[in-house]
């Protein structure tokens, strides 16, 4: 961390996006976490995509729960809304809020110990209901706040910065993901923005859950030999799976490509999603192919970064409820409280 | 790209913009850090190790520094008006705040006599910066220096040219004692008329830095006329500092757009000129003024024409009326800019004086043509471009005397290069050979995030210099004008300093490339990417990097492969990268540059010591 904050000078050919801001205005207070935490660049990756995707900061909300993971939104998107709630409960407010409000942008940032222990009851009912959502798992595998146990996300037979082995089965939020029926599901690395960033982006874009787990090294607890979340094990067994680049719905495509390397994702939106190099019996678009395809890497020791599904035609949680189209705030008090004869006639249909 | 080296000293030496562009290498960064830290001695004396005249030079010099100043790249698009730290006026701060006595400190700072110096004998010609630089350097090592002056005191151009409000007589009396006190002889009113008999008198060396003494003329119709109304511009300062001019016509014409120009239309505005305009052939933006001086005039009322080329002086019966000027234009002819006539008939412009300040030149007849002393076809004596040394041995030239007119802190290098040169041919070196600079490059970390620097980084626009008011100003020629900045302001500008000297040095086997430098950088200097050539390798960082001028550091390839990329240009020295290192990959390291001087030496020996630290 550091005591000062981050100067307001900019380089002098920073550029403004289509909405006036430029990517500093993006930024938040300066990080309290510390040096060379893999949260922080997460964070820078999602100042970057919001600024690429020429988002009106008033119109997202970053909820967060407990943790180091949980406090990054202070150092992202000062002009947004903000809410931390209890540890493991960020789900459950995102659910709330989206309800209430369905016109925002929802991040709900969230770590291995928020969304796999404390909150993993959360994070499977909002993911089984398709709230429309960007779900990101700030995932280090272990308890940064509390010096370093392990997390329930860590690798069995893993080590302990002080040495201990890790004999517990580790909660694969990837595949409960998949299973539980995400429209949406990547795998990134903090270290790998030029892979993350559109990733982000592309999971903005969606409409549904979409869930990324993001391997973020924890330097003070876990960046040593015999961790499986470090720097170096984390490059040495990044099993890349293609790159994707997104484009945004009304820009061309002018990336010039030959037909069969590249595979091209439309989402409702109108943004398309370019995978290349994938594998070439993988379908992008296969829930239980990804399912096995992730369990092989798993089995082989490798760790599949990159999109692994995506539903591009997927629903949310508005449309299961059928519920209005304008947000809440946006209706009058005669539509809010119909009145009694309302409330009768529900009543009735109700006997 | 090949790996930098920064074990090369002028690696991190350019990346202190203002020291690499002041000719004496001042290490400005440490005497404002000092200044802020209220060690005005301190400050004083390391200026004055460099540049020998602290107070003078705080006040008129042509500040190459402050175009170079980073603080000027950094707040362009952040800041209305970008501009560099005052780094001139803070250097007057420390003149004005030393303290009394600050003498016996110079003396702690010289290198030691020589042995065997004492018999011998060095010769300056005129006792200007150049010549007082030299003989400040080579005094204190014993040699016997001379210094003929032609005037009645030291000090050359600063002295008769240079006009009280600007600088004031105090300052330079004090700044040329304090030389002459170290032992160096002046011989004043004495006037050297010929080289011959100089050589004669059996000196071991000759310095020649007797300036660029004569003011070009402009002979066009009338000019012989009307020659009463007429001047040449330095003829005619230097008259109004002895005393022979105490007047000027209401109206005056000033012919020329340099800062000699700038100091004519100023003084003909305090010597009774109500309407006083300064004329130049060419644009407003090339004029070789400075820039504050242009603004300086035009405060005092004083108008600037551009674009009008003098063609001749208008006078009734000698009586000077007016000047005729033909408009000009600029026009690329051949890929050369060429001044050409607009075709618009002849402007007249009414005056009662004319000052020509249209450039100075170099005159030697007092030099034999026949003892060695070779001249080039310009009239200027061919040199050794390092050691300053003529085609005759044992003389050197420095100042506006050796290269044509330059300023004041040319001419200090110049007399700090002679020095050298001058101490070496005495001392049986080889002439041209030069001490190497004393380097030194110290981490500042203290604690987690805490430096020995103050590194957080001043919002502020440049702090305005207060004046004295017009009505005093102008009413008195040698009321200074400027009053210096009192010490909070000071204090304040300093704050803007971006501590360039402390650099970011990157150890590549320490980084676990985990991006935080990156993220963090206010100005997106830093870049981990796949090497390419410099060219391309420029266009694809995190910012470009379009200043050619400024270095990119680049590491040797990290674990992955990739490399570290910093541009240098724009990066504020705030040391977030290294707060944000968590394996300290990033430091930030003081660098010391001290230029060696006559006697001094690269092991530290013979430099004063090291920080100014008081004893």
């Amino acid at each position: 961390m550091t005591y000062l904050p981050k100067p307001k000078l900019h380089h002098p050919s920073l550029q403004r996006n289509a909405v006036g801001f430029t990517r500093r205005d993006y930024e938040g207070a300066i990080s309290t976490l510390c040096a060379g935490c893999g949260h922080d660049s997460i964070s820078a990756a999602i100042i970057q995509a919001c600024w690429e995707l020429e988002i009106q900061p008033h119109r997202v909300a970053k909820i967060s729960g407990i943790g180091c993971s949980s406090k990054t939104p202070t150092y992202f998107l000062s002009a947004s809304h903000g809410f931390n709630a209890v540890h493991g409960r960020m789900p459950s407010v995102v659910t709330g809020a989206n309800l209430a409000n369905r016109d925002l942008l929802y991040l709900g940032v969230s770590g291995d110990g928020d969304s796999a222990s404390i909150g993993i009851g959360q994070f499977v009912h909002a993911i089984r209901r398709g709230v429309d959502m960007v779900y990101i798992v700030e995932n280090n595998g272990v308890y940064g706040l509390t010096k370093g146990q392990f997390s329930a996300t860590a690798d069995q037979g893993s080590k302990s910065k002080k040495g201990a082995i890790n004999t517990d089965a580790p909660v694969d939020m990837v595949g409960m993901a998949l299973q539980l029926g995400a429209s949406f599901v990547a795998r990134s690395f903090s270290g790998d923005k030029a892979q993350l960033v559109p990733i982000l982006k592309a999971a903005m874009s969606h409409r549904g859950a979409a869930f990324i787990d993001v391997m973020s090294p924890c330097v003070a607890f876990n960046n040593h030999p015999g961790s499986t979340r470090s720097y170096d094990h984390v490059r040495e067994h990044n099993h890349a799976l293609g790159r994707m680049d997104f484009i945004a719905p009304r820009a061309a495509i002018t990336i010039d490509y030959p037909p069969g390397e590249v595979r091209a994702v439309r989402q409702h939106d109108g943004s398309t999603l370019l995978l290349r190099k994938l594998p070439e019996d993988y379908a992008v678009a296969d829930r239980v192919g990804a399912m096995n395809y992730l369990h092989a890497c798993q089995a082989r020791g490798e760790i599949v970064t990159g999109l692994l599904y995506v539903d591009p035609a997927a629903d949310d949680l508005h449309a299961h409820l059928d519920t209005v189209g304008t947000p809440l705030n946006k209706l009058g008090e005669n539509e809010l409280c119909p009145g009694r004869d309302a409330l009768e006639k529900i009543n009735a249909s109700l006997r | 790209m090949q790996a930098t080296d920064v074990r090369n000293p002028e690696y991190f030496h350019k990346v202190v913009d203002c020291q690499w562009a002041c000719p004496a290498h001042t290490r400005v960064p440490e005497y404002i850090r000092l200044i802020a830290a209220g060690r005005h001695d301190d400050a004083y004396l390391l200026n004055w190790d460099s540049n020998v005249f602290p107070g003078i030079l705080g006040r008129v010099c042509d500040r190459p520094c402050e175009p170079a100043c980073r603080r000027g790249r950094v707040e362009e698009n952040n800041r209305a008006k970008p501009e560099p730290v005052a780094i001139c006026r803070l250097k007057r701060v420390a003149a004005d705040h030393r303290k009394p006595g600050i003498e016996t400190r110079m003396r702690e700072r010289l290198p030691a006599a020589v042995p065997g110096a004492q018999l011998r004998r060095v010769a300056c010609i005129g006792a200007g910066p150049s010549s007082l630089t030299l003989a400040r350097d080579l005094a204190p090592l014993g040699y016997q220096v001379t210094v003929f002056e032609a005037d009645p005191k030291g000090g050359g151009f600063m002295r008769t040219q240079v006009p009280r409000f600007r600088l004031p007589e105090s300052v330079i009396d004090e700044e040329v004692g304090y030389i002459l006190d170290l032992g160096a002889r002046l011989v004043a009113n004495t006037r050297i008329e010929s080289m011959r008999t100089l050589l004669a008198q059996g000196f071991d060396a000759i310095f020649v830095g007797c300036g660029a003494p004569r003011g070009r003329d402009l002979q066009l119709p009338g000019r012989d006329a009307a020659a009463a109304q007429i001047h040449v511009g330095i003829d005619w300062l230097a008259s109004v500092y002895f005393g022979h001019v105490k007047q000027v016509g209401k109206r005056v014409i000033v012919l020329g757009g340099g800062n000699t120009a700038m100091d004519c239309c100023r003084s003909a505005r305090r010597l009774g000129g109500e309407d006083v305009k300064v004329i130049v052939r060419s644009g407003y933006a090339e004029m070789k003024a400075s820039p504050w001086e242009k603004e300086d005039a035009e405060h005092e009322g004083i108008e600037i024409l551009n674009w009008l080329n003098p063609r001749a002086f208008v006078h009734e019966g000698g009586k000077l009326t007016g000047m005729l000027f033909t408009p000009m234009r600029a026009e690329q002819v051949e890929g050369r800019r060429r001044l050409l006539p607009t075709g618009e008939p002849d402007r007249l412009v009414a005056c009662d004086e004319v000052l020509i300040a249209v450039g100075q030149e170099n005159a030697f007849p007092w030099i034999e043509r026949d003892l060695g002393i070779e001249f080039d076809e310009w009239g200027l004596p061919r040199l050794d471009p390092t050691s300053l040394q003529s085609t005759l041995p044992q003389v050197f030239f420095g100042g506006d005397a050796a290269f044509g007119p330059k300023n004041i802190i040319w001419s200090v290098e110049h007399g700090h290069q002679a020095a050298i040169s001058i101490h070496n041919l005495l001392q049986g070196v080889a002439v041209g050979e030069r001490p190497p600079p004393l380097t030194n490059l110290v981490s500042q970390k203290m604690g987690i995030h805490e430096w020995t620097y103050d590194n957080e980084i001043s919002p502020d626009d440049r702090h305005v210099v207060p004046w004295a008011p017009k009505e005093k100003t102008l009413a008195d020629i040698s009321h200074e004008v400027e009053l210096g900045f009192d010490l909070e302001a000071a204090w304040k500008e300093a704050q803007r300093c971006l501590n360039c000297d402390v650099q970011t040095v990157f150890t590549k086997d320490a980084c676990i490339e985990c991006d935080a430098c990156v993220d963090v950088c206010p100005m997106d200097c830093i870049t981990f990417t796949e090497n390419g050539e410099e060219e391309e390798l420029r266009t694809r960082l995190s910012a470009p990097a379009l200043n050619l001028e400024q270095a990119l550091y680049v590491s040797a390839p990290l674990k992955t492969g990739r490399i570290m990329a910093k541009d240098e240009d724009v990066c504020l020295h705030c040391s977030l990268c290294a707060e944000r290192c968590p394996t300290g990959a990033w430091d930030m390291q003081r660098f010391l540059y001290a230029e060696s001087h006559a006697g001094q030496h690269a092991d530290g020996s013979g430099h004063p010591r090291v920080r100014g630290a008081r004893k």
